[in-house]
């Protein structure tokens, strides 16, 4: 009865009213991952369950179980950053940074369903491959709402990543 | 959120037998049943994970597709099969809700997720007749901009939220049950119930009954498919109106169709009518805006939505008129 968070065990509450966000921040205290809207509806909460990008507000700590999480705290590799948290500092990805981590999250998770093939409402083609597109991108990570406006830098934040990946 | 316990259905016949006790509750992805539990709206006693029921989709010997019911809605939108043979299927899921919901959505879940009424999702402070049989129904007055133009009842006209399940019931899709009596197999257009008297009552399931798959039939039409949803804003927005079409033209005039319509009714909405209406003539818009007005002859709109009459019928013309290569 564990959950592996960034690579440590952590023990599934007994009570299972307790959702993945508040294991994260109230019993693991890592406050990175944050809370938002607490109802779906904003983005803020997002980390990776196995590799996959998932709202931890919805999510029962106890769905968990015997799974992976990634927050934003174990993105990275020890003092080095995760390429996509470099890219939003260099292109102004946020202001107030409350959205940031879950942004981060689900960016990273995001490429990786474009380049696996997952298609969006905005695939033209759904028969082919999505491409890296601001357009594409805008729709992919619609679910990540940032109050302070700051979608023009998270947008090129990304398109560099997948630039980088490309090359 | 009140207290519970949870425990893990691990057949299709354990998760009927636990959904048939007192107070269970089935836990897809959570997405729409852990909301409504934290709002007060849903206090189940156990909540029984079934996301081990089948994720598989398979082609059935008919030629169709048969589609687990703990199917992650991304697993299904992106299945290269539904891509090409069922493309409309693919568009709507992926009109819905936010990569990350999708990502945990189930497919039984999605069918079955519960109103967004405002008033059903808000038991502190509103009269809701689906939430509190009996207390009255605060949307008829208030705000009903996302509420139902066609099939509502003076108890409830709550719109059914789904896109996935607009373009399900264009494509004739079953839906694969399983209870105490054992099995049986409902379409998705008679599975819903209209509110009538009792709002409370959302679908043809016997208590304890359970979702174990969707099946898809073999339907060479739905190739040309596609799926358009109108909201209030470009994504991550429930629809006001939504469109479902499959159509084939011959020598210009529809030979085949399909259509159906989200956010404008209590159930998605096989536009039935519509589509006798429309079957062997031209797709102009003039014809088009006539099939619409036999559709939803008995409409009966509310000052917050009454601009969904004219919203479905302009948005049944853009999505025939693209499909079919012609300039409605
Ligand atoms: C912010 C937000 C925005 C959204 N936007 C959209 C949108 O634009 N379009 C859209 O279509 N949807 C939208 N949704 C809704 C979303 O699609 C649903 O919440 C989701 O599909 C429900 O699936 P689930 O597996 O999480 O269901 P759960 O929440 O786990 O369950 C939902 C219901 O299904 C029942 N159930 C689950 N599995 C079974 C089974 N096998 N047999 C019988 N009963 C079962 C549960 O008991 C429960 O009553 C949105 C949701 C949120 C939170
Ligand atoms: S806090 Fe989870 S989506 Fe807003
Ligand atoms: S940076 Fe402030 S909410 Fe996005």
């Amino acid at each position: 009865m564990a959950i592996s968070v960034n690579g440590t065990d952590i023990p599934v509450p007994d009570d299972p009213r307790v959702s993945l966000l508040d294991l994260l921040r109230e019993r693991a205290h890592l406050t990175g991952t944050k809370v938002g809207c607490n109802q779906g509806a904003c983005g803020a909460c997002t980390v990776l369950l196995d590799g996959e990008r998932v709202l931890s507000c919805l999510t029962l700590a106890v769905q968990a179980d015997g799974r992976s999480v990634t927050t934003i705290e174990g993105l990275g590799d020890g003092a080095a950053l995760h390429p996509m948290q470099q890219a939003f500092i260099d292109h102004d990805g946020f202001q107030c940074g409350y959205c940031t981590p879950g942004q981060i999250c689900a960016a990273v998770a995001m490429l990786r369903e474009l380049q696996g093939g997952v298609p969006s409402y905005v695939t033209a083609d759904l028969a082919g491959q999505g491409t890296v597109t601001a357009e594409e991108i805008r729709e992919r990570m619609s679910g990540n709402l940032c109050r302070c406006g700051a979608h023009n830098g998270i947008v090129e934040a990304i398109l560099q990543v997948a630039k980088e990946q490309a090359a | 959120m009140t207290p519970f316990t949870f425990a893990r259905a691990t057949s299709p016949e354990d998760a009927a037998r636990l959904a048939a006790l007192e107070g269970h509750r089935l836990l897809g992805g959570g997405t729409n049943l852990v909301d409504l539990m934290r709002k007060g709206v849903e206090h189940p006693t156990t909540l029984v994970d079934v996301t081990a029921l089948s994720t598989e989709i398979i082609e059935t010997a008919r030629g169709g597709l048969l589609i687990g019911a703990a199917t992650r809605n991304t697993a299904l939108a992106a299945h290269p099969l539904v891509r090409t043979r069922y493309p409309v299927l693919s568009r709507a899921i992926l009109a819905g809700a936010s990569a990350q919901i999708r990502n945990m959505a189930t497919v039984a879940g999605n069918i079955l997720q519960r109103s967004r009424c405002a008033y059903f999702n808000d038991p502190a402070a509103s009269r809701c007749n689906k939430r509190a049989p009996g207390s009255g129904c605060d949307a008829r007055e208030g705000f009903n901009r996302y509420h139902a133009i066609i099939g509502g009842s003076p108890a409830c006209i709550s719109a059914h939220p789904s896109d996935m399940c607009v373009a399900l019931v264009a494509l004739d899709a079953q839906v694969h049950l399983l209870g105490m009596t054992g099995a049986r197999t409902v379409p998705l257009a008679e599975f819903y119930r209209l509110p009538g008297d009792t709002p409370q009552i959302e679908t043809v399931m016997a208590p304890g009954e359970i979702i174990t798959a969707i099946e898809l039939p073999p339907l060479p039409v739905a190739a040309r498919s596609d799926y358009r949803k109108v909201r209030d804003r470009a994504s991550y927005a429930f629809a006001l109106v939504s469109v479902a079409a499959c159509a084939s033209v011959q020598d210009g005039v529809l030979t085949e169709l399909r259509l159906a319509f989200g956010g404008i009714a209590p159930k998605p909405w096989r536009a039935l009518h519509a589509e006798q209406a429309l079957l062997g003539g031209p797709v102009t818009r003039e014809a088009v805006f006539a099939a619409m007005d036999l559709e939803l002859a008995e409409a009966a709109p509310l000052a917050g939505n009454a601009f969904k009459l004219e919203l479905a019928r302009r948005t049944a013309v853009a999505v025939l008129a693209d499909l079919t290569g012609v300039t409605a």
